[in-house]
């Protein structure tokens, strides 16, 4: 069974809310990265997303924006990604989901991109410039592995809109807090638990809310309309803070486990 | 008619953006085919392009040019004299009178050279709207002019310091303003790339280039040409002048940017060097590395100074309608020269690309052959680059 089926599954026999990190492969160097997603997993993290750095990321906030540039300069490449998924498999179970921009996946070959992430232990894939309606190709090729393709919905997507997004998305819904770029904001839109409430009169899938969210209050009101949580950017700001510093990892599983548990309820 | 009810030409286009700016998408595309059917719209358009913008623009023999080469009869497409000075202007009306329609008062824009920025600009100031364009740091450099334009129009031109510094960016960076500001924003995207229905769209607000060309020649010289030639950074006033000559026999050359040389990595050539790839919302050629990565590009003009180009470019290149060439920056300074000196025209140095591969395909054709070259843009902008060369 797809890892994030299985997680899903069983939070939702405990009752409890998914915890989704995303941090950007690759910084500050793919051996951190491989250390850090242990981390993650050891605070509380339920499900990891790894970003594939793109030249031109252009749903990205300042924040991402650099920490793909540093990754892109320090040599990361897709290959070396699926590299270290594989890797980390040797220690670690946790649901593992990339997140890329569609060029440098196109490039290196759908089928072939679909066949090496699942055998090196990928669960699925988030395409922030991919809505579902030209997600065919990919589609026919994820369905064949059981890789799972996540799609995004917004606050300004339409009831029928989210019903397609629904019909597609596997595992979860995305559903981007607000209109804008990723990055920690202060303060988040009060029309999120609406429009959760919006999205789940259309489907069943959980609804996992990310974009915006960097701190334990915000992802404490999110756990309790939403079944999961993202947090980003205000991850990779720990990152960066701590880089080149032994403190690196201690530091992302503190910043982390607070948030997982805010999301867990404990 | 291309493209297809979901923003295809062949392979290539399509709407790969975020989700956020899909009901916008969708919207603008209403938007656009109701008011193409209502002949208001288009009496409206008509009046701005005719009165404020100043068409039709005149078609040119270019006696001496032609005597100096003692081939074809080559003519010019004078899109430098429209108001602005460039032919950007026949898309930023267009697209204002929608915004208008569509309630949106905030425009924002792109621009590299700036043509663009300033012919957004000044249509925002005609119709009382709020302009903001994102321009890359380089580029604010090399075209200041056009960005103290811009100013005195009351518009914001803000800097973009990240990747490239240039035209890529620019668009990232007035993407992520958009999604932001998607509710009361009209992305006023300049050429005939991006998300469908924009490369549709653009294309249309230009092939006034071509339909007024189409009917100059006709009447000039009783027949039509045997070649258009027009430069391609993303490709608006090549796409405009190619189109409505579609389904006659006369031939298309769009010209490149070859920069330093297209054996170099310096150069901004994208549909002779590019693979096919996703960039800016559609898919098209685009210049990449061997991870997908979208290159650094380089040309003398910073309107064609982009990795990527128009979809239906990318089509007449898969179907051999269109044929591409380029032109490097010493040549283009070379065909800047030469039509100021003999003609009396300054032109852009991006046209001065297609200039110059004018003067090497006139000779080798026969006096009874017909080209006509888009002069897109005049040379202002450029006075200050081309001293440090010349």
């Amino acid at each position: 069974m797809n890892r994030i089926k299985k997680t899903f599954n069983k939070l939702s026999k405990d009752k409890r809310k998914a915890f989704i990190v995303y941090i950007t492969a690759g910084y500050p160097s793919m051996a951190a990265t491989e250390k850090i997603v242990l981390e993650l997993e050891r605070s509380g993290v339920d499900i990891v997303e790894l970003g594939v750095p793109f030249s031109d990321p252009m749903a990205d906030g300042l924040t991402i924006q650099r920490s793909s540039e540093r990754s892109l300069k320090s040599g990361t490449t897709l290959h070396k990604i699926l590299k270290s998924v594989k890797k980390i498999r040797g220690k670690s179970q946790i649901p593992i989901i990339l997140m890329s921009y569609l060029n440098p996946v196109y490039h290196y070959g759908v089928e072939k991109f679909v066949r090496d992430a699942v055998k090196c232990g990928v669960d699925g894939a988030i395409f922030p410039d991919l809505p579902a309606e030209e997600a065919a190709e990919l589609e026919g090729a994820a369905r064949a592995q059981d890789l799972y393709l996540i799609f995004l919905a917004s606050p300004t997507s339409t009831n029928d809109r989210l019903k397609i997004i629904a019909r597609h998305s596997k595992g979860f819904i995305y559903y981007v807090s607000l209109t804008g770029v990723t990055g920690a904001r202060a303060a988040l839109p009060s029309h999120i638990s609406k429009n959760i409430k919006r999205i789940k009169r259309l489907t069943d899938k959980p609804v996992c809310v990310g974009f915006g969210v960097s701190n334990e209050k915000q992802a404490r009101d999110i756990s309790r309309v939403a079944d999961g949580v993202i947090i980003g950017s205000a991850l990779i700001r720990v990152i960066g803070e701590n880089e080149g510093k032994s403190t690196l990892n201690k530091a992302v599983g503190k910043f982390t486990s607070s948030i997982a548990k805010a999301v867990h309820n404990e | 008619m291309l493209p297809g009810k979901r923003g295809y030409f062949g392979r290539f286009g399509g709407k790969y953006v975020p989700e956020t700016l899909m009901s916008a998408l969708d919207e603008l595309e209403r938007e656009y085919l109701k008011a193409k059917k209502n002949p208001g719209f288009k009496k409206e358009f008509d009046f701005y392009l005719k009165k404020y913008a100043g068409r039709p623009t005149p078609l040119y023999f270019a006696r001496n040019l032609t005597k100096k080469f003692k081939g074809a009869r080559i003519y010019l497409k004078r899109e430098d004299l429209l108001h602005t000075g460039a032919h950007k202007i026949n898309n930023t009306i267009g697209q204002l009178l929608l915004a208008k329609r569509m309630k949106k008062n905030r425009i924002i824009a792109e621009t590299g050279a700036g043509q663009h920025g300033v012919a957004t600009a000044t249509a925002a100031a005609l119709f009382g709207c709020e302009c903001h364009v994102y321009m890359g740091q380089e580029d604010m450099k090399r075209q200041a002019l056009n960005v103290f334009r811009m100013a005195l129009m009351g518009t914001e031109v803000i800097p973009v310091t990240s990747g490239s510094k240039t035209l890529k960016d620019a668009i990232n960076e007035t993407l992520r303003d958009w999604v932001t500001n998607i509710r009361t924003t009209h992305y006023v995207l300049g050429s005939v790339v991006g998300p469908h229905p924009y490369p549709k769209m653009v294309r249309d607000f230009q092939s006034v280039i071509g339909k007024e060309a189409r009917a100059q020649i006709l009447k000039e010289e009783g027949r039509l040409p045997d070649y258009l030639l027009a430069c391609v950074g993303g490709g608006s006033n090549s796409m405009g002048l190619f189109y409505p000559f579609f389904k006659d026999k006369v031939r298309f050359v769009g010209v490149e940017a070859g920069g330093a040389g297209i054996s170099s990595s310096k150069h901004a050539a994208t549909l002779i060097k590019g693979g096919i790839g996703i960039l800016h919302g559609s898919k098209s050629y685009v210049l990449q590395d061997s991870d997908g990565q979208i290159n650094f590009t380089h040309s003398i003009s910073a309107g064609l100074d982009y990795p990527g180009v128009g979809p239906e470019h990318s089509f007449y290149k898969k179907s051999g309608r269109a044929s591409y060439v380029a032109v490097n920056d010493k040549e283009a300074l070379a065909g800047f020269k030469m039509l100021s000196e003999i003609e009396g025209i300054i032109p852009a140095l991006e046209p001065a690309h297609a200039i110059y591969q004018a003067s090497k395909l006139a000779p080798k054709l026969s006096k009874k052959n017909i080209i006509i070259v888009c002069l897109s843009g005049r040379g202002d902008k450029d006075i200050d680059i081309v001293k440090e060369y010349l």
